[in-house]
């Protein structure tokens, strides 16, 4: 059993077994994890000027516009059609193109395909930091560059699929049993044929399923981008919070919440296929 | 390449028919996907712009990036961002806990979980920033609208993982408890919460983890944390400070995202 400073602090308790052994129990560490997580609590509190007594209130307010969205606006359901193919349209571009273009990225981090330590770290780093960066903020940058408009939100989708569906695939294709691979190659197959043969039947459903999932993931993105100005319906969102009109946004919302639970079905329905 | 080989090889299915029909589906979606999103590529002042945030990035504000004395620096801005999301996580998690009992259909009858199972659904499509906007209705812009904003947004995931821990509980351990002749409490005090506790907080760890990059994007709508800066920053064309805000928001994430990997290896390994 290891012992660390905490256990010289809080001895552990020993038990006397009736065989004569002596049993060790480690003092409980949690203590000391609900004093560290009370403390930042209590340090978060004061930052953030937490004060409950306006939860009560002005807490109607919240509970105002939750009602305000219903009954939702149908009249508006016209205007909501162009910008919601537009979202759709971006999330498909860009996971498609994302996911296609992660395929590389995820074999030149593997170590097992690629064996070339500092090109595996330098495409490793790259990804991970492409996935720190919030998708919206990527689009505000997006549209800083590509100017306002589907585009952007298409740039900031394709980096966040190619950053995620990178970094799984890499760790999957690592863990594949190179075994198969060495067996093609020792009867006599080419590299590539043996990697054809063996790794590709081997992570091809994680890949599609991964990509299904990724896409799923990047509707409900792609929803709020139009607020930095990325296109899709984020904008009739933004515009209509901005004039209080909010039956409308209950109808944006109405519609959105539809569209995403059909789409997280059929891609459900096909990741259960896959696997 | 052997014969024998290729023989082997081609005994496998063949589902040239099947394979090709989701082919064309996915071309087919390719090309109406590619009618919508209007593609521009880099014009002169976009190419510009992009160098600039290059250069930005290289050539940090360095004073601002190391300004832990004055209350606008980034160290104070990035502090707060994780203040927000760590209040937002603790308020959700225990929020979550009484829904997720409540959602998993072997804890209550099943139409409950179901209605149950509606509402987080309604209340996760729901795009955090709209959530921003409709608490700073009550609490004016700033931070606390951040948190009450996470609290939310956290319960639809969290309760959605905790359910499936309680679904997952070894249900031998109380049976074996009850033979034992332990009673209700003895049961959930050693029967049920040790299996529940490292599972929930590693959850907990997890959602915190995506919090923290939510959190940056609250400031967007005037809700507390690091977004609010930088999107003046970069309608000001002040490349430096994005630079800077950028490296400080990188770096804060990917280190979260390593400890908390290590913390949440930690508990499922014991």
């Amino acid at each position: 059993m290891q012992h660390t400073i905490y256990d010289k602090i809080f001895k552990p308790k020993t038990y006397t077994l009736s065989n004569g052994k002596e049993v060790k129990q480690r003092a409980s560490r949690v203590p000391l994890v609900l004093l560290i997580v009370l403390f930042i609590t209590i340090v978060s509190w004061e930052v953030t000027n937490v004060d409950l007594s306006l939860l009560r209130t002005r807490g109607y307010q919240f509970i105002v516009i939750l009602t305000d969205l219903f009954p939702p606006n149908w009249n508006f359901l016209s205007n909501i059609w162009g910008p919601l193919f537009d979202t759709i349209q971006m999330s498909l571009l860009g996971s498609i193109a994302g996911a296609i273009l992660a395929i590389p990225f995820a074999l030149l981090s593997s170590s097992n395909i690629i064996r070339n330590r500092v090109l595996n770290g330098f495409f490793k780093l790259f990804l991970s930091i492409l996935r720190t960066l919030p998708t919206l903020i990527s689009a505000l940058i997006a549209t800083f560059v590509f100017g306002l408009g589907t585009m952007a939100g298409t740039v900031a989708i394709f980096l966040f699929t190619l950053s995620y569906i990178g970094k799984l695939m890499y760790e999957h294709i690592e863990n594949v049993d190179m075994g198969a691979f060495e067996a093609h190659e020792s009867m006599g197959l080419t590299k590539v044929e043996a990697f054809r043969y063996a790794i590709v039947p081997d992570v091809l459903p994680t890949y599609l399923s991964v990509s299904l999932y990724a896409f799923e993931g990047n509707i409900r993105y792609a929803a709020i981008l139009g607020y930095v100005g990325a296109g899709g319906v984020g904008l009739l969102l933004d515009e209509r919070l901005g004039w209080r009109d909010y039956p409308s946004v209950g109808m944006v919302l109405l519609t959105l919440m539809v569209v995403v639970f059909v789409i997280e079905r059929i891609s459900e329905y096909f990741r259960m296929k896959l696997t | 390449m052997n014969k024998s080989v290729q023989q082997q090889l081609e005994k496998a299915p063949n589902r040239t028919l099947y394979l090709s029909t989701i082919g064309i589906i996915l071309a087919a979606l390719l090309v109406w996907s590619f009618m919508g999103v209007n593609i521009t590529g880099f014009d002169q002042r976009g190419t510009q712009i992009a160098s600039n945030i290059f250069s930005g990035l290289f050539s940090p504000d360095l004073g601002f990036l190391f300004d832990f004395t004055s209350g606008g620096g980034v160290p104070s801005l990035l502090f707060e961002t994780i203040a927000i999301a760590f209040l937002g996580t603790i308020f959700g998690s225990f929020l979550a806990i009484p829904i997720s009992f409540l959602m998993s259909p072997s804890i209550v009858s099943r139409p409950v979980a179901f209605v149950t199972r509606l509402v987080v659904i309604f209340i996760r499509t729901i795009p955090s920033l709209v959530y921003g906007l409709m608490f700073i209705r009550v609490t004016g812009p700033g931070p606390y609208a951040g948190v009450l904003t996470m609290s939310l947004t956290s319960i639809g995931m969290i309760s959605r993982l905790y359910v499936d821990v309680i679904e997952n509980l070894d249900r031998s351990v109380l049976e074996a408890m009850t033979s034992m002749g332990c009673n209700t409490y003895e049961k959930i005090r050693y029967g049920v919460l040790p299996q529940l506790f490292s599972s929930f907080l590693s959850v907990t760890i997890y959602r915190y983890d995506m919090n923290l990059r939510d959190a940056t994007i609250l400031g967007l709508v005037g809700a507390g944390g690091i977004g609010a800066p930088l999107i003046f920053a970069m309608r000001a064309y002040r490349w430096s400070e994005v630079g800077s805000i950028l490296i400080g928001l990188v770096v804060l994430i990917l280190a979260v995202e390593i400890f908390s990997n290590k913390l949440r290896e930690r508990l499922v390994n014991g």
